[in-house]
């Protein structure tokens, strides 16, 4: 029995629902912390450090293992409650010709699909507009080389911004192609010299209304509407962790009275802080550019 | 006091039901949400209809029988009682009440405000029993020594008189309240322990087969019980199935 439990019953699903849950809050405070920078650091400095940081996420192994348990949570996440939805609709077949629900819970815990829902849309439109640019359609992907060790041409290893995108190719660099996506070789000698950074930096602030043309990259005209999408979506986010992050907890069996207001207030802070810290992002990026 | 009652009539489990309006009056404050019912009921026997069919025993809070789900609430808008033990000064001259039944698939109406709770004496039989030696040499229960907190703890559990408002109230029509309850109440007990593992994986899976919805901790289970049963009940159930699945 244990085995057929462990995915069928309903307490099981449950406690799916809950794992995979937390395990998608960590994952928040580690996205939120990586790209909170791009809301203060708008200079240079900041589009080299986050394009490193950019560059080192998408190289480690270690992040790659976590950015898939990611995606495998968020399809179990979506898959197990639209299986606890369908089930808890068919337990009610007949509705209440009058429901006074509000004396007894409160709205966002009892509109959690609807409000998974549009996070799961969010998910989409965002990974459409950042992770499928940067990592699929990447092929001719503007990139930002710091550091280019040109050591046969001039001894030394010197900064330059390199960019090259469909219709403007690497610029002053006859000498030098692009391989594998990111990396530059020597043309004459085929020597790898060195390795670009996808220019994700200039990608997000070009999103979000500012003009990086210089770096390959038009202002996006529907820059407004984009924004007000995302501070949306995080408002939306906010009443879903409003419930769920205590909620998980719950599920899990963690329930006492000496610890159980420390559970329900840190779940209420992260509700609010994580996602106005995602919001600000988009945000500051748009205001900047007015 | 004058009232417009707007009550579920259904005439059979097969039946299609509807709200019918029935206007009320000479309302005392004092009389019971019952006896508000009884009085609508002798008017519609002179009237030579059919009176309103609902449950009810005791009328002291303690059977569970009077499943109404009044102006969208189990039991009406009062706290910790069940409808017997709600007054009419509770409502002003001149409201309108809804009066429906239970609603949830694993509870289908019989006739009126009358639904069929024996699914919740399945789950019983699928666990909520401990085993005693009843061959002459029972050992008294109060040999065992328990812990203060533990046997409060499952007595509050054991308050549950079975009435249903848990799943009404649940926007999944959810039992885990019941279950939990009784699962608790001899979870806690050196007495339960002997089929703790069935019991909770047992009891679940009565459950499920029911046709009960799921648990999505909103908590509307524990405001509108009449006894107060807290969901710590739903987490120790939730831990007792874990360690169950786990170890069977």
């Amino acid at each position: 029995m244990s085995k057929s439990a462990l995915l069928k019953s309903s307490l099981a699903k449950k406690y799916w629902m809950a794992l995979t849950g937390l395990f998608l809050c960590t994952f928040l405070v580690g996205h939120l912390l990586g790209n909170l920078q791009l809301a203060f650091d708008a200079g240079e400095d900041g589009r080299k450090a986050f394009n490193e940081y950019a560059y080192f996420m998408a190289h480690n192994p270690m992040i790659k293992i976590l950015s898939y348990l990611t995606y495998i949570s968020i399809l179990f996440h979506t898959i197990d409650g639209i299986l606890l939805t369908i089930k808890n609709k068919k337990s009610r077949p007949i509705g209440y010709a009058k429901n006074n629900a509000n004396a007894n819970s409160s709205s966002s815990s009892r509109n959690m699909a609807l409000l998974g829902s549009l996070i799961l849309i969010f998910i989409v439109t965002h990974m459409a507009n950042f992770w499928y640019k940067a990592k699929i359609s990447s092929e001719s992907f503007p990139l930002h080389i710091i550091k280019i060790d040109v050591k046969d041409q001039m001894g030394q290893s010197q900064n330059i911004d390199l960019y090259h995108t469909k219709t403007s190719p690497i610029p002053k660099t006859d000498d030098i192609v692009v391989k594998n996506k990111t990396e530059l070789y020597d043309k004459m000698a085929n020597v790898k010299i060195a390795e670009g950074y996808k220019d994700l930096h200039s990608l997000v602030f070009a999103f979000f209304g500012q003009d990086k043309s210089k770096y390959g990259f038009p202002k996006n005209e529907q820059a407004l509407f984009y924004t007000l999408f995302y501070v949306l979506s995080m408002c939306v986010l906010c009443f879903h962790l409003w419930h769920g992050f205590a909620s998980a907890f719950q599920t899990v069996g963690v329930n006492h009275s000496s610890y159980n207001t420390i559970i329900k207030s840190t779940g209420k802070l992260f509700a609010i802080l994580i996602p106005l810290g995602f919001a600000i992002i988009p945000l500051m990026i748009f205001l900047n550019q007015i | 006091m004058k009232l417009t009652l707007k009550i579920w009539r259904q005439k059979g489990p097969e039946e299609k039901g509807k709200i019918v309006t029935y206007p009320i009056d000479n309302i005392d404050g004092d009389m019971s949400f019952l006896e508000m019912m009884d009085v609508l009921n002798v008017e519609l026997v002179k009237k030579g209809e059919s009176p309103v069919a609902f449950d009810h025993d005791c009328r002291e809070g303690i059977c569970g029988s009077c499943s109404m789900y009044i102006d969208g609430e189990a039991h009406g808008p009062d706290r910790g009682v069940t409808t017997c033990q709600l007054h009419m000064r509770k409502f002003k001259d001149g409201d309108t009440i809804y009066i429906e039944p239970w609603r949830a698939k694993a509870f289908p109406i019989i006739k009126d405000l009358v639904v069929d709770r024996s699914s919740f004496d399945r789950i019983m039989n699928a666990g909520g029993y401990i085993s005693v030696n009843t061959s002459g040499n029972t050992i008294d229960a109060n040999a065992t020594p328990i812990p203060k907190e533990d046997a409060d703890k499952a007595f509050e559990a054991a308050t549950c008189i079975g009435c249903g408002a848990c799943v009404a109230s649940c926007k999944n029509a959810s039992a885990m309240l019941f279950v939990s309850a009784k699962v608790s109440q001899l979870a806690l007990l050196p007495q339960g322990q002997v089929e703790a593992k069935d019991r909770v994986l047992k009891m679940v899976e009565a459950m499920d087969e029911e046709g009960f919805g799921n648990c999505t901790n909103t908590g509307a289970c524990e405001v509108e019980c009449p006894k107060g049963i807290s969901l710590e009940n739903i987490a120790r159930m939730n831990r007792e199935y874990l360690k169950a699945m786990v170890k069977k």
